[in-house]
């Protein structure tokens, strides 16, 4: 199972045989993957050209600390959009936990204490989305464009327009400080759940059903997958690991306000698109939403080195997801052309 | 009652429960809210929803063809920003000219996206993501990050808004509340009574389908696309028009509130099927509740968007719900029906025999 399902073609004999592994690498690697890989080695060698502080592990971990939330609810946001779904209330339930975290805090209750209620928040956010989805049958769009409003709304009533600030020290220091290493809790939180989804996702029957489900939900519903619960189990999550990130951000921070990840949701799901994750569901990998985190990071890094604005930066991701889609359908629609042209060639020509 | 079920399309049953809605919404608010029934407050709605329904139609297009169009917010923004630039710099520019270059604009930026789904086949979400970011990064190079101000602005353009068509007691017809509905009811018609209007429906309800019956499927979405950008860019104008400042940061988020209107409107996300009247409605709904609950003493208007989102979804589940049921109900007369027609047929067969 730790194979894409086209490696498992059996051979005339009917036996798994070993080439088939070396085809799979090879698959990826001329596939979207590998078109990521090469993305990723140019800016990065761009970058390196640019100053030689780019590959200290200083400014590594640098760079994954300024977008640290983000890329954690991306990673969970990947199984929603595989599974065929989406969810828009991401970034508000960041900002909902956020303020609510703060909001606690201010009337006195225990930190401790205040991260688990936010993170049950987090939950109970996850359950209401699966609620009007799964039971009431509402598409997922439009449910969570809902709860983009309405959590970001619970969230100014929590906080109205104040900011609040003065954590105690230890909880920002959780967010700033290395605890293991060089590395931030943020970024070990971060790895540990991109290891432990990728075992979910691409190891475990769990991660099956997402693909099954993406590919087609009423077939997986008549082979007696409870797709209900598959569903409610990553929208539950995403929320929860939402509130988690919007938890980091409050101590990397060291402060809260009523707009705290405003507009994050979009992008997170340009990180997980460009990824190669197809938006209608049934395909992609953690593995490519990882390079495509890769690249993100690299390349707002490198921009802001040669002094480009934060502005120019998010319409250059935009054009990048835009070119994600539309290059490897040129190529498609070029190669359609290059074999009608060549009737010999015969089968690669339209359908 | 059995006779209304069968005879009323499920679109106009849509309609009428809106219009219930609405009125239910504004009489608890009336009892709520001091002197809600005021001429200011019917003035200061009507000519906010002038802005926001116009982009709705444009939605609308969209999402009749399957389709979503996430840029809208970005092309008021840019059309609304170039054309007060243009007015700044030739401030003796026909006013119909300025009017007609923001609608150029607006067509330009959809005409990009349309390409890119139509025939660069790019779902939606994701060129209109990609172009939401692009755009707003034009405007921020653009202006280079300043503002046009009313003071540099032409004076026709700021009369414009108190422009009035006429006027019942101090109730205003607005002339830009006046053009929104005269969009509204020619994209009602083009969408009712036009083929090319029935195309988006059926482009919208199965693609396959509507290749097959000739249909040019890409063409329709193309088309979609740039009356959605045309739209925005006229909104953007009206945009200029009423607020007169303008910063980088102008229709922020008017594609999520587009979307909710026409989703509350009773527009199928999924494509296929909605009114243009619905949506209209849709966004007065959703305009009305926003500027009734800050003047709501009751609670604090913070809560203005938690109640929103509650509201959106609710208004999505109602329509959801009563709709599966009115089809169940409307297939269970159609199978009595059916039933008793053939029972007298056999009778009438045996009588013969």
């Amino acid at each position: 199972m730790l194979v894409p399902p086209s490696a498992c073609r059996r051979n005339d004999t009917g036996s798994l045989i070993m080439p088939n592994f070396i085809k799979a690498l090879t698959d990826r690697l001329f596939g979207w993957e590998g078109f990521l890989l090469s993305i990723l080695i140019v800016t990065m060698l761009v970058n390196v050209s640019q100053s030689a502080m780019f590959l200290t592990i200083g400014n590594q971990i640098n760079l994954f600390q300024l977008s640290i939330e983000k890329i954690i609810v991306a990673l969970v946001m990947t199984l929603i959009i595989i599974n065929g779904e989406i969810d828009l209330s991401v970034a508000s339930m960041m900002g909902l936990a956020a303020c609510a975290f703060g909001w606690l805090f201010q009337i006195g209750v225990p930190v401790p204490l205040a991260i688990l209620l936010v993170l049950l928040i987090g939950a109970a956010g996850g359950a209401f989305n699966t609620f009007w989805i799964t039971r009431v049958g509402l598409p997922s769009l439009v449910v969570t464009l809902a709860m983009l409003i309405g959590f970001r709304g619970l969230a100014r009533v929590l906080v109205e327009d104040r900011g609040i600030t003065d954590f105690p020290d230890w909880f920002d220091a959780l967010g700033q400080q290395a605890i293991l290493g060089p590395f931030p809790l943020s970024l070990l939180i971060f790895l540990g759940l991109l290891a432990f989804l990728i075992v979910v996702l691409h190891v475990s029957g769990f991660g099956r059903y997402v693909y099954m489900i993406g590919i087609n939900k009423s077939v997986a519903e008549y082979s007696g997958v409870d797709v209900a619960r598959v569903k409610a189990t990553l929208f539950i999550a995403s929320s929860t690991i939402a509130a988690l990130a919007g938890l980091l951000y409050a101590a990397r921070v060291g402060a809260v306000r009523g707009d705290v990840a405003l507009g994050f949701e979009l992008d997170i799901i340009t990180m997980v698109l460009l990824g190669g994750v197809s938006i209608f569901g049934g395909s992609g990998s953690l593995i490519g939403v990882l390079l495509s985190i890769l690249i993100v990071l690299n390349l707002r890094n490198g921009m802001a080195l040669v002094n480009i604005t934060g502005h120019i930066q998010t319409g250059v991701i935009g054009l990048l997801l835009i070119l994600s889609v539309l290059l490897p359908n040129i190529r498609a629609y070029l190669g359609g052309l290059w074999s009608r042209r060549r009737p010999a060639a015969g089968a690669g020509g339209p359908e | 009652m059995g006779v209304l079920l069968d005879r009323l399309s499920p679109q106009v049953l849509r309609v009428l429960a809106l219009v219930i809605v609405l009125i239910l919404v504004i009489l608890f608010f009336g009892s709520q809210i001091d002197n809600y029934f005021s001429a200011r407050l019917f003035n200061r709605i009507s000519t906010s929803v002038a802005i926001m329904a116009l982009i709705a139609v444009g939605q609308t297009l969209v999402v009749l063809t399957r389709n979503i169009d996430l840029s809208v917010g970005s092309i008021v923004g840019f059309t609304a920003y170039v054309t007060g630039q243009l007015l700044v710099d030739s401030p003796e520019l026909h006013p119909l000219l300025a009017l007609l270059a923001a609608i150029a604009v607006g067509a330009g930026f959809g005409a990009i996206n349309g390409l890119l789904v139509a025939y660069g086949r790019v779902p939606a979400i994701i060129v209109t993501l990609g172009t939401l970011a692009i755009y707003r990064t034009m405007l921020v190079e653009f202006s280079g990050a300043r503002s046009i101000t009313t003071a540099s602005l032409p004076d026709w353009l700021l009369e414009l808004p108190r422009l009035n068509v006429f006027s019942v007691g101090g109730f205003d017809l607005r002339f830009q509340v006046a053009v929104m509905l005269v969009v509204v009811i020619a994209f009602h018609l083009v969408l009712t009574r036009l083929r090319l209007g029935r195309m988006f429906y059926a482009v919208g309800s199965n693609p396959e389908a509507a290749s097959m019956a000739g249909i040019n499927a890409a063409r329709i979405v193309f088309i979609a696309f740039v009356l959605s950008g045309a739209l925005a860019g006229l909104a953007g104008f009206m945009f200029l028009a009423r607020f007169g400042n303008i910063t980088v940061v102008a229709g922020l988020g008017f594609e999520l509130k587009s979307v909710a209107a026409v989703v509350v409107g009773g527009v199928n996300i999924f494509g296929g099927s909605g009114t243009v009247i619905g949506v209209l409605l849709g966004a007065v709904l959703v305009d009305l509740i926003d500027a009734s609950l800050v003047r709501w003493q009751l609670i604090s208007e913070f809560w203005r968007d938690g109640l929103l989102g509650l509201l959106i979804l609710l208004a999505v589940a109602a329509d959801a719900v009563l709709m599966r049921q009115f089809i169940a109900v409307r297939q269970r007369r159609a199978r009595e029906k059916q039933s008793r027609m053939l029972a007298h047929a056999g009778a009438a067969e045996r009588v013969p025999a």
